[in-house]
């Protein structure tokens, strides 16, 4: 299990973010992608998803483009976007318990509160979403993570809304995630309190303005 | 195959929940076809001539009016990124979430249509075919529904331009739609127009999927 990413460029909007970038991904290694506002941080994390089409280079898993078959890429990967795709009035056992089972998988009961457990929501499991607070929503849908397991682990921006606890919660999660041969990917510009035994600064990779003089 | 009912009734249930799509609908076909006597006049053999064509117009609008929510509130809070980076193939997901909505929206229609087709004056005869025609013409529209509403997913006020991009296609299930219950009513068989309509249906099944599921991967971009 290798992820593999070549010379990779991403345009949005006819303007060009990033360009050659190149890394490699084995079991057990966390990546953290850094880089200020704009820098293409969560476009290359849509990328690695496979919702962006990469305009340069390739995304390939044990050799294998990831878009070539993008039922077993989403089967290996979980992803942890802005938004936290929680439906206000199904309650939060509910969101949790369709998220880890939509797939066809039969998640047992307890794995679901075992997540919640992770996360610290278990005195709100019968609440409906909507009540939960923007730090809640956002550990509900990391709980995803614990219930429905998966080799790639993308997140963008995991700890933002999240308290020091919770971001403690979410750096264990990571770190056992990887010890136990897992991948992850996180961008972000807050401090994860990981030691991340690798780290990207994508703003490296801008292509440099050439500045037109106007005369 | 247990992706697809748990997707089904997670929209089912989200729907009930909310209460808006199905009741929405429902209203809306209603007052629609009220208005129709009011504007014509109440001269029953017009009325009677007319209700088949006003009720599928009705039916054709009130399916339109929720078509917009289809991927819209997945796309808004993020839940779409979810099923579109999954092990289920999009367009198994695209067609369980065409199943819910024709459950809660067209179903609905089909169980109120007799009572507004004897307020129109229809022949007692048709009442049974327009059911039949409603039935199977409305998965069509939601299938046909559901390409317009992938490729305006992430575009503001998609609504009206969803209804530009997708009522030319209804208009097929229109003409057969009123031609099966027009059939009956003159003694002649509906069955070539049911057909059809099937047909249609059976049509839209396989290909709407794959257009929808192409749309929304191209509107995620």
């Amino acid at each position: 299990m290798t992820l593999e990413v070549k010379e990779l460029g991403c345009k949005r909007g006819g303007r060009e973010v990033f360009a050659g970038l190149d890394f490699q991904l084995s079991p057990g290694e966390l990546l953290v992608v850094t880089g200020p506002n704009g820098s293409g941080k969560s476009s290359l994390l849509r990328m690695l998803a496979g919702f962006l089409r990469p305009t340069a280079g390739s995304i390939t898993w044990d050799g294998e483009p990831v878009l070539e078959d993008r039922e077993a890429h989403g089967g290996r990967s979980a992803y942890v976007g802005h938004l936290d795709a929680v439906k206000p009035v199904m309650t939060v056992e509910e969101n949790l318990e369709f998220w880890s089972q939509f797939e066809g998988a039969l998640v047992g009961e307890g794995r679901v509160r075992a997540a919640l457990e992770r996360v610290d929501l278990v005195p709100q499991t019968d609440l409906p979403a909507g009540f939960l607070s923007a730090g809640q929503k956002r550990r509900l849908n990391l709980a995803r993570l614990v219930a429905r397991p998966a080799a790639l682990w993308l997140l963008d921006e995991p700890t933002s809304a999240l308290d020091d606890k919770s971001s403690q919660i979410v750096a264990t999660m990571i770190e056992e995630h990887c010890q136990e041969g897992g991948m992850a990917i996180a961008a972000t510009h807050l401090d994860l309190g990981i030691d991340a035994q690798r780290s990207l600064d994508i703003d490296a990779y801008r292509p440099r303005v050439q500045l037109e003089v106007v005369s | 195959m247990k992706s697809f009912a748990r997707i089904v009734a997670r929209d089912v249930r989200l729907a009930v929940r909310q209460g808006s799509a199905g009741t929405m609908a429902v209203g809306f076909f209603i007052i629609v076809t009220v208005l129709f006597p009011l504007g014509v006049g109440p001269e029953l053999n017009i009325l009677a001539r007319i209700s088949a064509g006003v009720l599928w117009v009705a039916a054709l609008l009130s399916c339109l009016l929720s078509l917009d929510r289809l991927f819209q509130a997945d796309f808004e809070d993020g839940s779409l990124d979810l099923l579109v980076l999954s092990a289920v193939p999009l367009e198994i997901t695209v067609l369980a979430k065409c199943t819910a909505h024709w459950l809660t929206t067209a179903v609905p229609l089909v169980v109120t249509a007799p009572v507004l087709a004897l307020l129109l004056n229809m022949d007692t005869d048709g009442i049974p075919t327009l059911m039949y025609a409603l039935l199977l013409g409305t998965p069509a529209l939601s299938l046909i529904g559901a390409v317009g509403a992938g490729l305006t997913v992430g575009i503001r006020r998609g609504g009206v331009l969803l209804s530009l991009l997708v009522l030319p296609l209804y208009i097929p299930i229109l003409i057969f739609g009123v031609g099966a219950v027009d059939a009956r009513i003159h003694g002649l068989g509906p069955e070539p127009h049911l057909m059809i309509l099937g047909a249609i249906t059976l049509f839209a099944g396989v290909a709407a999927p794959w257009a929808t599921a192409a749309g929304l991967r191209a509107s995620l971009e």
